[in-house]
């Protein structure tokens, strides 16, 4: 009996069990997932929760509700992963081998990453990347009464790349119901020099936070903050002031990862980028968050990977070489207030450019242009994401993106 | 895409004159570029970092970020701006004949 091992049970992991498991023998095939905690998390859905528009409940379901039957599910914290013996060790002591290992293991925020972040958190630092955090960020919001609110991006990569912009624009919207828009003073720190990596996009965000009036500090690379002076520090010793600061800390990879020798600097997989094979180990994939990709960490990229990674891995356990090439596809809905939103897709090497999605000339959703329809397609698709996607189920987009529909 | 003599070699540069062959890069050549973006000497510290910067291009295919030559290259962050000041990511690539890195979305 061949066994499969999986690490995570996150949209990567997920993902991966339900297609793999109809289609390898159940006599053949075991199939494991591990995953330290017993929630499933809508990770997308955090951002809504400071601002009072989600509550726990929406963004919480049980992971055992979405491993589907045959597949066992472990839970517990992983120690390290021994390649060279292809096996893990488990921090209760259990040993799982395997023949074939996926790594799906994420990225993870890193308050500790940044001195001073630690000490001001939950005071005047918040962050809405964990669920406690964006739940206290809820709270402070309730009563804050307005001042300098600064959003900093403190490294990159990271999950969800227009989650900032969409915090800040939210933000901007929910000032206004507030009533206290006009207390409030937005800023925006990058270390980029534009507002997004891609030209096109950055240009479209960058129009829309200045018609919100929000200020862009660019190329602002954060070495601490200073806790006493209430300030951001940067490596070439600028400093941005705030009264409430929400910024998106260093991401990085599972410990284990680095613990295990096999992550870069920031303890994600160096893959393949176009079949997520393991760079070092030829029975090791990496799949989402969790590996290397020059494109974004974002759940949509999870999901058409795992498609790509679906059909290439039934072939290479039968000694075939993997055709699939994985082109680094992302589709992001960007929520930008007042029942608005934003659509972006792109891939590796075809930037985010405007026009209609996914029906070229119809629709009904609009790239790069805030509509009421890209709003209700981001708030439908927490539903989509518990009842389809996670469950391996089709959805009507394909993997690979497409140009037609849009416009250069 | 064009071609740009710099220290009296024929080498392929983009728009931005980042160089895009690698391979047509000499110490030359980098010290020319370095005086085009206003550092008049390289220094030991500077030729440690460029050195490193290509060693690692060689292996990955990607220019190393900020990040990754402070964790892996021993130089740190702040040494950089100090060598390289205002765009150290920019610059350092610039002048080691490498793209500048991606910043990953």
């Amino acid at each position: 009996m061949k066994k499969l091992l999986v690490l995570g049970a996150g949209t990567a992991g997920t993902t991966a069990v339900n297609r793999l498991r109809p289609r390898l023998d159940a006599d053949d095939w075991k199939i494991t997932i591990v995953d330290q905690s017993q929630t499933h998390y809508y990770q997308p859905g955090f951002l809504f929760i400071p601002f009072g528009i989600y509550g726990q409940r929406d963004v919480e379901r049980p992971r055992s509700d979405f491993i589907a039957p045959g597949i066992d599910m472990v839970v517990g914290e992983i120690e390290l992963i021994e390649p060279a013996d292809n096996r893990v060790r488990m921090a209760d002591g259990r040993v799982l081998d395997y023949d074939y290992l996926v790594i799906a293991t994420g990225t993870h925020a890193r308050p500790d990453q940044t001195p001073g972040f630690e000490e001001g958190y939950g005071d005047t630092i918040h962050e809405f990347y964990t669920l406690p955090g964006a739940m206290a960020l809820a709270e402070k919001l309730r009563t804050w009464e307005g001042g300098r609110l600064v959003v900093n991006i403190m490294e990159y990569p990271f999950k969800c790349p227009v989650a900032p912009l969409e915090f800040t624009f939210l933000a901007d919207w929910w000032f206004r119901e507030q009533g206290i828009r006009d207390k409030v003073e937005l800023i925006y720190a990058t270390p980029m020099a534009d507002v997004f990596t891609k030209p096109v996009a950055a240009k479209h965000l960058g129009h829309l936070l200045e018609e919100k009036g929000v200020t862009v500090v660019p190329d602002f690379y954060v070495e601490r903050i200073d806790n006493e002076k209430h300030a951001l520090v940067s490596f070439d010793e600028r400093e941005v002031t705030f009264d409430l600061l929400v910024p998106v800390p260093v991401n990085m990879g599972a410990e284990v990862i680095g613990r295990s020798g096999m992550g870069d600097e920031l303890n994600h997989v160096p893959v393949d980028k176009g079949n997520f094979l393991s760079r070092d180990h030829d029975n090791v994939f990496a799949i989402g968050d969790a590996a290397d990709l020059p494109t974004s960490k974002a759940g949509s990229v999870a999901h058409f990977a795992v498609e790509v990674f679906t059909e290439n891995f039934l072939r290479y356990i039968e000694g075939l070489s993997m055709l699939e090439e994985f082109d680094g596809h992302a589709n992001c809905f960007i929520e930008s207030g007042h029942g608005k939103g934003l659509l972006i897709d792109f891939n590796y090497d075809t930037e985010p450019l405007p026009g209609k999605f996914p029906l070229p000339g119809i629709g009904p959703f609009t790239l790069l242009q805030e509509t009421p329809a890209n709003h209700w397609g981001k708030m439908m698709f927490r539903w989509v994401y518990w009842n389809i996607l996670l469950r391996g189920r089709e959805l009507p987009l394909p993997a690979e993106m497409m140009l037609a529909g849009k416009e250069r | 895409m064009a071609n740009q003599v710099i220290a009296g070699h024929e080498v392929a540069v983009d728009d931005e004159g980042f160089m895009t062959d690698p391979s047509q890069w000499s110490e030359e050549i980098a010290t020319v570029l370095a005086k085009n973006i206003a550092i008049d000497t390289l220094t030991d510290d500077h030729w440690k970092v460029i050195k490193w910067l290509r060693e690692d291009f060689a292996v990955e295919g990607e220019t190393a970020t900020l990040r990754r030559v402070s964790t892996l290259g021993g130089v740190g962050t702040k040494e950089m701006y100090t060598l390289f000041p205002k765009k150290p990511a920019k610059k350092m690539s610039y002048v080691a004949g490498l793209p500048k890195p991606k910043g990953c979305v």
